[in-house]
């Protein structure tokens, strides 16, 4: 990333040289400073100037943002993204037409890119800050077809008295089913098998 | 797909500057190489192939799209 060297009378003419020499606003500048200016005294003593070191200060959204609009371009789609910030949760909605291929199957290429911009975000940051990527409402129709999967399943538990194996799934969607059959009291369920192929089993409780 | 791989290189890598892309056509494959920093190799494999897993989904979605058949690798 950009550091620049500058220096000024004080620190705020510093300050001022910085935002000049990267051409950004005040409240994108961060700095450090390397040297505090000394006043020189009726030319007996020579003064020393401010020297700082400037850079342009990353925001994680913004970033993230930028990098999702190029992709969404040159993967060919015509698509617009709208955010929504909420404490620490950060919603980015891809807007368009025949968005299925950014979606992909069980949304496979919707949650890669979405861990791409998640990396591309965090990348200078510190403050490590979570965007869920969304088309055409999936993250929505996904979950409501996880919890009539985890009901039909846990069904088929109590039926055969069997333990029933889903399918691989990531983290989240493994949450899902979780918590679709927490209150059911005859049902347990657990992870089992190691990433990526960590799968959920759906059991009935020994008493 | 070479603009796309190279965008996606660059967000995730210490060293945009020397990321690299070339393509090749063998048969009806393309074939797109990445290379990296040394040191940035790691950023584009991650933890069990993590990341090139990653790119790979996005940039094959992309170019099923238009009916391409596309391999990607990383050069070491």
């Amino acid at each position: 990333m950009k550091t620049v060297t500058v220096s000024g009378k004080t620190i705020e003419e510093a300050k001022a040289n910085a935002l000049l020499e990267l051409s950004i606003e005040e409240d994108q500048l961060e700095y450090e400073l390397v040297q505090v200016p000394v006043k020189g005294f009726l030319g007996l003593f020579k003064g020393k100037p401010a020297i700082i070191e400037a850079k342009v200060k990353q925001d994680p959204t913004k970033e993230a943002a930028a990098f999702l609009t190029q992709v969404l371009k040159e993967m060919g789609t015509k698509a617009e993204i709208e955010i929504t910030e909420k404490k620490k949760e950060v919603l980015f909605d891809i807007q368009g037409e025949d968005l299925g291929v950014l979606i992909g199957k069980r949304g496979k290429t919707l949650d890669s890119l979405e861990y791409l911009v998640n990396l591309a975000a965090n990348r200078y940051s510190d403050k490590y800050s979570h965007i869920t990527l969304d088309a055409e409402n999936y993250r929505e129709r996904r979950r409501e077809a996880l919890q009539q999967l985890a009901a039909r399943l846990a069904d088929k538990a109590r039926k055969t008295k069997r333990k029933v194996v889903l399918e691989p799934m990531s983290s989240r969607e493994r949450k899902i089913i979780h918590a679709a059959l927490q209150n059911e009291k005859d049902i347990e369920t657990a992870s089992e098998g190691k990433e990526p192929h960590r799968y959920v089993a759906i059991f009935l409780s020994k008493k | 797909m070479k603009e796309l791989v190279e965008t996606i290189a660059r967000a995730l890598v210490d060293h945009p500057e020397h990321v690299n892309v070339s393509e090749e056509q063998q048969r009806e494959t393309r074939v797109i190489t990445l290379s990296v920093h040394k040191e940035d190799m790691g950023k584009v494999i991650g933890k069990q192939g993590k990341v090139a897993t990653a790119i790979r989904s996005v940039v094959y979605a992309a170019a099923s799209q238009q009916h391409q058949h596309v391999r990607l690798e990383i050069a070491d």
